[in-house]
């Protein structure tokens, strides 16, 4: 690919970062996010941005993309309270519109038009671009990014996550800003997709010579692109909200412990999790099996009286959930793994072929789970979404986790031993949805298990989750496994896995080629 | 669902006008349908109409899949019409309290054809403008504030996104115990709590989408845009097709005898 020309287009002046006793406390709360934060970052330069949840990361990079507290945010603007200074490049950030480029974490925001040409060249046109400039800059930047084999206008919502997220950057560079900002931009990524967002970040860094600013749980992704880790603590009077500044390996190498204590995911680091005591394959008894299954989310269509059955997504799959034994099942993006995983917990109807439970699973709901009524299913099959807030029902943490038993006429006997041993008993009365990501998956895992299925299915359980969750997860399945549950994940974590043991289903991509 | 939000065959002679010229040529041929009830002037509008869709790259199977609604109503409309429109001429049918002469069937077909005459084109603006362009020609040509015609094309693409959320959400909420089959008052239960949670969703997406366009700059004064939303020759060619269609209608109807003010009444 030739170099992109320079036509036209100014280098890029690096952008510099400084804060004085900064703080910002949002509407509603009493504890600010960000309490007398002092840092400065010269032009050019790379930073990880570290630290729990609840240091105020987000707080920080929104701050500097001159979002935060915007007077149309529900008028909140009113309460919130800012104290100290934060500039960039002398000025708040709120008056030096494009000079800073925001990346969120969820993919699907982070695309605003609906052809890839129109979503690169919206930031240009706000910040009144001449038209031809415009045009130069979005191939430039589509290029910069890998995407320049698209045509300016394919849709946007046939990318996958990893290239919405390098569509964004290509909008972001659009704009010629001297600070790319980046928050968690790959936690919601498969493994391929983030070092395909990773790379771009550095191809474009290396070009631009922008200065950096990125949060991220996963140091090792980042750790060989920053020149230096900034780790942050939850805001207080006593403490400075810098808690460690310094280059990488002295950051890594000096707080590798506190780091881990943290959460943070140091390199080279896989948080110890409890072993299996009861682990012998042999013993378990079959409870669910699929035969020569294709799944998929579309439904049949009517036409003319004929049912037409979608297209699967995967097809001929053979699996057994066996009691005390883990399935991981594995495979690139698009494979159907989720697909399967909703057909085998009762939720989607096969398109060909079985999901059979025996009769010591089914105890006479019958063999076929998608038939079974919900308190039947929840019972027998407890199915974790990847994403918790889509299961909350209720308005508080007890509810949530009393709802099942209320609802199946059992005691909530498990209740307390599952707030106990997941760490919610401090959180009984908070709103589920106010939770910190950790908390929301803690509570989802909880929720699905009171009401004590035999069978317990997770999309995606370790998406996003820091290191202390991550291992709190994995030793808590380990123990569910002992007890004979049988434990099915979808994930690409292969730690993940390994700290399960048991069977692997791996599905390989779709032999149809993707548009 | 999302698809259906892009165009698919978008290389058709009329997605390349301007989509506020093809309102134009819309409004006139609607305004004079609105203007009479007669037969006339509706099948002679719905003839050129017929003829037109090949220009907007639209099948008869397409506008049945896009338009069967407006199609159905009109169909509705203009069989209620011919039973209950007062009675003149011959009795055709008489069923008991439902007669059905010639002059009631002469003015229920004439609702018939003018509901799909008004309903047709706009299947056909809708098929052949792309939501985009739309937004472009709203805000550079009709002089719309920009923020208002971007925002809502920006929160579009987000309906598409409820669609598969709705979908997720349900099965969720399956997989607690909540389920969607069984009487009508739980069906209305759960379907009012998968609501919510679509609704607490949706805020958060949209939250979160406009924080990604407030980070790229939009809500500020002056915007250049990369699409110039321009007119043409084919966009005369559109508004004298509508006035054309328009013209034929009257003239039509005048010479036939048939042309009837709504408001002057038989």
């Amino acid at each position: 690919m030739p170099a992109p020309s320079q036509h036209g287009s100014p280098a890029v002046r690096p952008a510099a970062v400084s804060a004085h006793g900064w703080g910002w406390r949002h509407a509603g709360r009493t504890r600010p996010a960000v309490h007398a934060l002092d840092l400065d970052i010269r032009p050019g330069e790379r930073v990880l941005l570290l630290g729990p949840s609840g240091a105020g990361k987000s707080t920080l990079l929104h701050a500097l993309a001159g979002v935060l507290g915007d007077a149309d945010d529900d008028g909140e603007a009113a309460e919130s309270d800012e104290s100290g200074s934060l500039l960039v490049d002398g000025a708040p950030p709120r008056s030096r519109r494009g000079r800073a480029g925001l990346m969120q974490q969820d993919p699907e925001t982070q695309v605003v038009l609906s052809r890839v040409g129109d979503d690169v060249a919206f930031g240009a046109e706000n910040l009144a671009v001449p038209r031809d400039d415009i045009w130069t800059r979005v191939h430039e930047a589509l290029a910069d990014v890998g995407l320049s084999h698209l045509s300016l206008d394919h849709p946007t919502s046939a990318l996958s996550g990893g290239q919405k997220q390098r569509l964004a950057l290509a909008g972001i560079l659009a704009m010629r800003p001297g600070l790319i900002l980046l928050d968690e931009p790959t936690a919601n990524l498969d493994p391929a997709g983030v070092l395909e967002v990773r790379d771009a970040v550095a191809r474009c860094l290396d070009k631009t010579g922008a200065t950096l600013v990125v949060v991220e749980h996963r140091v090792g992704v980042w750790k060989d692109l920053v020149d230096r880790i900034v780790v942050l603590q939850p805001g207080s009077a006593s403490d400075p909200a810098v808690l460690l500044d310094g280059p990488p390996d002295t950051v890594l190498e000096g707080a590798r412990e506190m780091l881990k204590t943290a959460g943070v995911w140091v390199p080279g680091y896989v948080p110890a999790t409890r072993h299996r005591t009861a682990a012998s394959p042999a013993d378990g008894d079959l409870l669910l099996a699929a035969d020569n299954l294709a799944v998929s989310r579309e439904r049949p269509r009517r036409s003319r009286f004929r049912k037409i059955p979608p297209v699967p997504v995967q097809e001929g799959i053979a699996a057994q959930v066996i009691s005390g034994q883990a399935l991981a099942i594995t495979g690139p993006n698009g494979a159907g793994k989720s697909t399967f995983a909703l057909t085998l917990g009762g939720l989607l109807a096969p398109v060909a072929g079985t999901v059979g439970a025996e009769p010591r699973l089914g105890q006479g709901a019958g063999p076929d789970p998608y038939r079974w009524k919900a308190e039947q299913l929840i019972e027998r099959i407890g199915t974790v979404f990847q994403e918790p807030e889509h299961q909350f029902v209720t308005g508080r943490v007890l509810d949530e986790l009393q709802f099942g038993p209320r609802h199946l006429g059992h005691g909530a006997e498990r209740v307390d031993e599952l707030l106990e041993r997941l760490r919610l008993t401090g959180l009984v009365g908070a709103n589920p949805y106010t939770l910190s990501g950790g908390e929301k998956r803690r509570l989802s895992v909880a929720t699905v298990l009171a009401a004590s299925p035999r069978v317990l299915i997770l999309d995606e359980p370790t998406f996003g989750q820091d290191a202390n969750t991550w291992a709190e997860l994995a030793s808590f399945l380990t123990e569910l496994l002992d007890t004979g549950t049988a434990v099915v994940s979808v994930t690409h974590d292969a730690e993940f896995t390994a700290a399960l043991g048991g069977a692997e289903l791996r599905l390989s991509a779709p032999e149809r080629v993707a548009p | 669902m999302r698809q259906e939000l892009n165009l698919s065959g978008g290389t058709a002679v009329l997605t390349r006008a301007n989509p506020l010229s093809k309102f134009a040529a819309v409004f006139l041929v609607t305004l004079v349908l609105a203007l009479s009830i007669d037969w006339v002037s509706a099948s002679v509008a719905l003839a050129c109409e017929l003829l037109l869709f090949p220009l907007a790259g639209l099948t008869l199977t397409l506008l049945w899949q896009r338009g069967w609604p407006l199609i159905l109503a009109a169909a509705v409309g203009g069989w209620s019409t011919s039973i209950l429109a007062a009675d003149s001429g011959r009795t055709l049918i008489d069923v008991g309290i439902w007669t059905m002469s010639e002059g009631s069937l002469e003015t229920g077909a004439g609702f018939l054809l003018r509901g799909l005459a008004i309903a047709l084109p706009a299947v056909l603006l809708m098929s052949c403008t792309d939501p985009t362009d739309l937004a472009d020609a709203l805000a550079q040509k009709a002089r719309l504030p920009h923020r208002f015609v971007l925002g809502t094309l920006a929160a579009m693409r987000l309906v598409g996104l409820m669609a598969e959320e709705w979908q997720t959400i349900g099965m969720a909420r399956r997989a607690r115990g909540v389920g969607s089959r069984g009487s009508v008052g739980q069906r209305i239960k759960a379907t009012l709590g998968q609501s919510f949670g679509l609704l607490v969703q949706a805020i958060r997406r949209a939250s979160r989408l406009a924080v990604t366009m407030e980070a790229r700059g939009f809500g500020g004064g002056e915007r250049t845009w990369a699409r110039e939303s321009t007119f043409s020759a084919l966009d005369v060619w559109v508004v004298a097709g509508g006035a054309l269609i328009s013209g034929l209608a009257v003239t039509a109807a005048v010479s036939a005898g048939t042309w009837n003010m709504v408001w002057l009444g038989q």
